[in-house]
């Protein structure tokens, strides 16, 4: 199979992401102005600071050209996962429920943490473990929503780094094929350099992927 | 303005003598835009008048150097083909003016350094001095705000901040310290040039619009008419924009990959007139440069303004003219704005066009290299330069109390608050970050599946910056050469072998004679110790007249280091590991008060005398940590450093999260300091074969028997609060 | 035709950008002070004013978390 991740000028972790990816199949690197998806079975919008953040996380990117296609993707059932930034481009673009503000603490934070999760039964999780060890780094983590949204994973108790809602990691859509956490699972793929945990989510990605192929062709 | 009686050349820092050898250089009175840029050029900053002859006693060649000091960052080889290169750089005064925007745009500086000479930056590390926290309102201010811009900077750019350091002392109360380094990656053949080359090729200038940032003493220059009000247009602090230079960043790197650029150098002090002249010199060519092409952000700068700006995330290439095109549509792709501003002539002379005007015509030489250089007239000072300050810590304190009292002091505490405000991830080779090593470690190939399934090695790189100025204070020899042993002491302890070093230099006014003895001996005591351990120096930076009335700063030598290690798999920790294992004590330790941190907490002046170190004994010490580390027999090892071996046994065991039963050696001082000679180490008996064997891991407590019995949790707690603490 | 848009956080969302400001004021000796938000401000130059509404919605603000306010016909900035 083969991830399309997203690289607007000012993303950070797009070749973590693609080095994650490419871990469990081919992953290749999709440019903003791009109006093509170029046949990718799963979206991965990555982290960073696309557009500087400047205005307000997300906010710009989410008109970027490739995002139009990424939303027919995404309405065409296509799973479209959003990492830290690419959640909040997510949250923006309307693809996902609530909006991503400043911590609580009005810091950058970079930690280790650990993630409960609660919704194995995702395309994005049903190869995890019930906890895993992921690092978060941001500035604008704290989730909120006004309404009730479909949880997959909370950060373990008195581990909220940010100041989010009901301790809210990682939400989904409510057809199960858009999810987006602010953690981050690309820099948790290798033992080396602190957890593989991570790497679950990709294989996740992949069975999904590949159970839907086989069930569909 | 009550200036305005006193020659201009004096208000540009200027002294009669320079000016006169100016009018000599040129037979001409310069214009005014020649006198902004030789004013610039004939400053401490870009000439190193008082310092360029002092260097010259550092050695700066080795086996493994690729670039030596002189381009905008040294390298070294660490084999497979691959560089690294890395530079250390200040920011004290804007930092101490703005915070925020002055560690911001030092971090963007020394990151465009790295990638100008063609390498990718992979990390960041600083060094910061701040007064003494637990007093001053401003430090406290001035520690946020700095530890903010460094995060905003590498964390938006996408470079992983994996280490540094801090301390707190009265004399960086009105100069704080904010030194930044840099580390890139690149296959040698990558490494560019700063050398301009190819007469008639072309000058292209890209990234940021060119504005008034940071004219400062310059602006006495600007014309009468423009009146007074005008002040305000020129704000003397730059604005960093990372999101600008992550751009230029990728458009750089892309330039030099598709072999586009002929040279390429980054705009930093004095800005275009720098960095022209500098490539120009470098090749041995002159430039022709129009500055009606520079793009402006405000429409009526004046031309000494445009030469002088240091508007942030700008570079300057030089490009073949038909490769003129291929160039700026890679800049389009960036989104980045590119400008053919001038040529490469053969005559070297630095010809300042506006359109068909000529406003200057400056011999490249008398811009770089004819500025003198001044002999300093170091003299030891007859009474103590620096005072004790508060007692925090009771003479009379018990070795418990005074254990936990260093564990939550300003200096010694855990890092966390700083470090966790910085990304030490991104890009996906961080295998060891801040608090599970003495050095950060890197990988240096591509982690994927097949290095996590594979026997194959992965080799990696250590990084280590250090510098106690309280030292270097009592001894600026001995202190010096000590951070040399320290950074040396941190690489072992993961494993690695230094290739070299890089070094900022941070003392006061080298015109009086005591600051000029602190340097001439700081950088004797480097040189020597550059020596004794094989590590050449291959770049680095000088500031200079860091004083306030009270007095000089600490005498601050900041040395940054790199070293290499055959296999990342094998990269040391610091924490014990596990219980069961035996603890040794390695090396020719020898520990006094003088300057120790204790010394300090309990109100002593930096004085009296620093260890004498037996240097054979402290190689092979870090030979024999380094190879254990590489082989795996040693589980843990940790270097013994400020607060003396008893703090080292705690921080091992807070880092392992167990704790130990030790019986130390009769008569050794347990907080007593000798800075880069002596490690805690761990492994099973046999693999300890040969050392002091002082104890064994286990228990939730850190025993030192008949001396301290104090659990860990009280050891974790004292150490985690107290940077918070003093900071709330 | 010059336009300025404040941006301000929803009632009832926290803000600790507000807050942090509201707990610094008295520490310097600014007493009495309460209610205290933080917002952004952006001014620009528009042709045709009746479409900024809709940019407020689309991109200047987020319509979940933020309240705007448009004042039309400001003077230009130096």
């Amino acid at each position: 199979m083969k991830f399309g991740v997203i690289r607007f000028p000012g993303t950070c972790d797009d070749v973590d992401a693609q080095l994650a990816a490419g871990r469990v199949g081919d992953a290749e690197l999709l440019w903003h102005r791009d109006r093509d998806l170029r046949g990718v079975d799963a979206v991965i919008v990555p982290g960073g600071f696309s557009y500087g953040d400047y205005l307000r996380a997300g906010a710009i990117a989410r008109f970027a050209p490739v995002m139009s296609q990424v939303i027919e993707f995404a309405h065409a059932g296509g799973l479209v996962f959003g990492i830290c930034n690419g959640f909040q481009i997510l949250c923006e673009a309307g693809l996902l429920p609530g909006a991503l503000l400043v911590n609580d603490h009005l810091k950058f934070v970079f930690r280790q943490v650990n993630l409960d999760v609660v919704d194995a039964d995702t395309a994005f999780t049903r190869s995890c473990p019930p906890r895993l060890s992921i690092p978060v780094k941001h500035t604008t983590g704290r989730y909120y929503s006004p309404t009730p949204v479909q949880v997959v994973l909370r950060y373990s108790a008195g581990e909220n780094p940010n100041g989010s809602q009901d301790d809210i990691a990682g939400v989904i859509n409510a057809e199960g094929n858009v999810f987006g956490m602010m953690p981050h699972p690309e820099h948790a793929v290798d033992p080396l350099t602190g957890s593989s945990d991570g790497l679950r989510m990709f294989e996740s990605i992949r069975a999904s992927v590949e159970a839907r192929v086989g069930a569909g062709a | 303005m009550s200036a305005a009686a006193q020659p201009r050349h004096r208000e540009l820092g200027l002294t009669d003598r320079e000016y006169e050898l100016i009018l000599a250089g040129l037979g001409r009175e310069p214009s005014d835009v020649e006198l902004a840029m030789l004013s610039l050029m004939w400053s401490e900053h870009c000439a190193y008048k008082h310092s360029k002859k002092l260097l010259r006693r550092l050695p700066t060649e080795g086996p493994h150097v690729l670039v030596g000091p002189g381009e905008n960052a040294g390298a070294v080889d660490v084999g497979d083909g691959l560089a690294i290169a890395f530079k250390v750089e200040s920011h004290n005064h804007p930092s101490a003016v703005e915070p925020f925007q002055g560690a911001a745009t030092g971090v963007g500086g020394i990151l465009r350094d790295i990638f100008a000479i063609g390498a990718r930056p992979i990390a960041v590390l600083d060094s910061l001095r701040f007064g003494e926290v637990a007093d001053s309102q401003r430090s406290r201010y001035l520690l946020e705000h700095a530890v903010a811009g460094i995060g905003h900077y590498g964390n938006s750019i996408g470079v992983p901040t994996v280490g540094g350091e801090i301390y707190f002392e009265p004399s960086y109360e009105q100069n704080c310290l904010i030194n930044a380094m840099a580390v890139g990656m690149a296959r040698h053949e990558r490494l560019t040039s700063a050398a301009a080359a190819g007469i008639g090729n072309r000058l292209i200038l890209f990234g940021a619009l060119t504005g008034r940032d940071g004219i400062g003493g310059a602006s006495v220059l600007a014309s009468a008419e423009l009146g007074e009000g005008d002040a305000a247009k020129r704000p003397t602090v730059q604005i960093g924009d990372p999101f600008a230079e992550k751009k230029l960043m990728e458009c750089s790197l892309e330039l030099l990959e598709r072999e586009l650029l002929a040279s390429l150098q980054d705009l930093g002090a004095a800005g275009l007139t720098s960095a022209a002249s500098e490539m120009a010199s470098k090749g041995a060519v002159g430039l022709d440069l129009d500055i009606s092409r520079v793009p402006l952000r405000e429409a009526d700068m004046e031309p000494f303004e445009i030469m002088v700006s240091e508007s942030q995330e700008r570079m300057l290439c030089v490009v073949e003219p038909d490769r003129v095109e291929a160039v700026l549509a890679v800049c389009e792709h960036w989104d980045i704005l590119a400008t053919v501003i001038g040529e490469v002539t053969a005559q070297p002379v630095f010809r300042i066009l506006r359109g068909e005007q000529l406003l200057g015509e400056l011999p490249v030489a008398l811009l770089v290299d004819d500025c003198p250089l001044y002999d300093l007239e170091p003299q030891a000072p007859s009474a103590p330069l620096y005072r004790g300050g508060d007692q925090r810590i009771a003479t009379d304190a018990t070795p418990a109390q005074a254990l936990l009292g260093l564990l939550a002091s300003a200096n010694i505490s855990s890092r966390r608050a700083v470090f966790e405000q910085y990304d030490p991830v991104v890009q996906s080779r961080t295998v060891r970050r801040p608090e599970q090593a003495d050095a950060a470690v890197l990988a240096l190939p591509v982690l994927d599946a097949r290095s996590a399934a594979g026997s194959q090695p992965i080799p990696a790189i250590a990084i280590s910056i250090d510098g106690n100025g309280r030292r270097v204070a009592v001894d600026p020899r001995a202190g010096a050469a000590e951070a040399v042993y320290e950074c040396a002491a941190n690489l072992a302890c993961t494993g690695a072998q230094p290739l070299g070093l890089t070094n900022c230099l941070n003392f006061g006014n080298p015109e009086k004679p005591h600051v000029a003895w602190q340097l001439s001996e700081a950088i004797d005591g480097l040189a020597a110790a550059c020596r004794e351990l094989d590590v050449p120096v291959v770049g680095g930076n000088v500031s200079l007249y860091n004083e306030s009335p009270d007095g000089p700063i600490l005498p601050t030598p900041v040395v940054g280091m790199v070293g290499r290690l055959p296999d990342a798999r094998h990269a040391g920790r610091l924490g014990f590991a596990a219980a069961g294992d035996r603890i040794a004590l390695v090396g020719h330790f020898n520990p006094r008060r003088d300057g120790s941190e204790l010394a300090k907490l309990q109100g002593s002046a930096p004085a009296g005398a620093l260890p004498a170190k037996d240097v054979a004994a402290l190689r092979e010490t870090h030979r024999l940590v380094r190879e254990g580390v590489r082989s795996g027999v040693l589980h843990s090892a940790h270097d013994i450093a400020e607060g003396g071996i008893a703090v080292a046994l705690a921080e091992c065991a807070i880092a392992g999260g167990i704790g130990a039963r030790v019986r130390l050696p009769d008569g050794l001082d347990l907080f007593g300091e000798d800075l880069g000679t002596a490690f805690i180490v761990t492994g099973s008996e046999q693999a300890l074969a040969g050392m002091t064997l002082i104890g064994e891991v286990g228990g939730e407590a850190l025993e030192l028997e008949g001396v301290l019995n104090v659990p860990l949790s009280e050891l974790a707690a004292a150490h985690d609060s107290g940077l918070p603490a003093l900071l709330r | 035709m010059r336009a300025r848009v404040l941006i301000r956080p929803k009632a009832g969302i926290l803000d600790p950008q507000g807050q942090a400001v509201e707990r610094a004021l008295p520490a310097l000796g600014f007493s009495g002070v309460a209610n205290v938000h933080v917002g952004r401000l952006v001014e620009l130059d528009v042709d045709d004013a009746s479409q900024l509404p809709g940019m407020c919605e689309r991109l200047l603000a987020n319509p979940l978390i933020e309240d705007y306010e448009i004042i039309e016909g400001v003077a230009a900035h130096s």
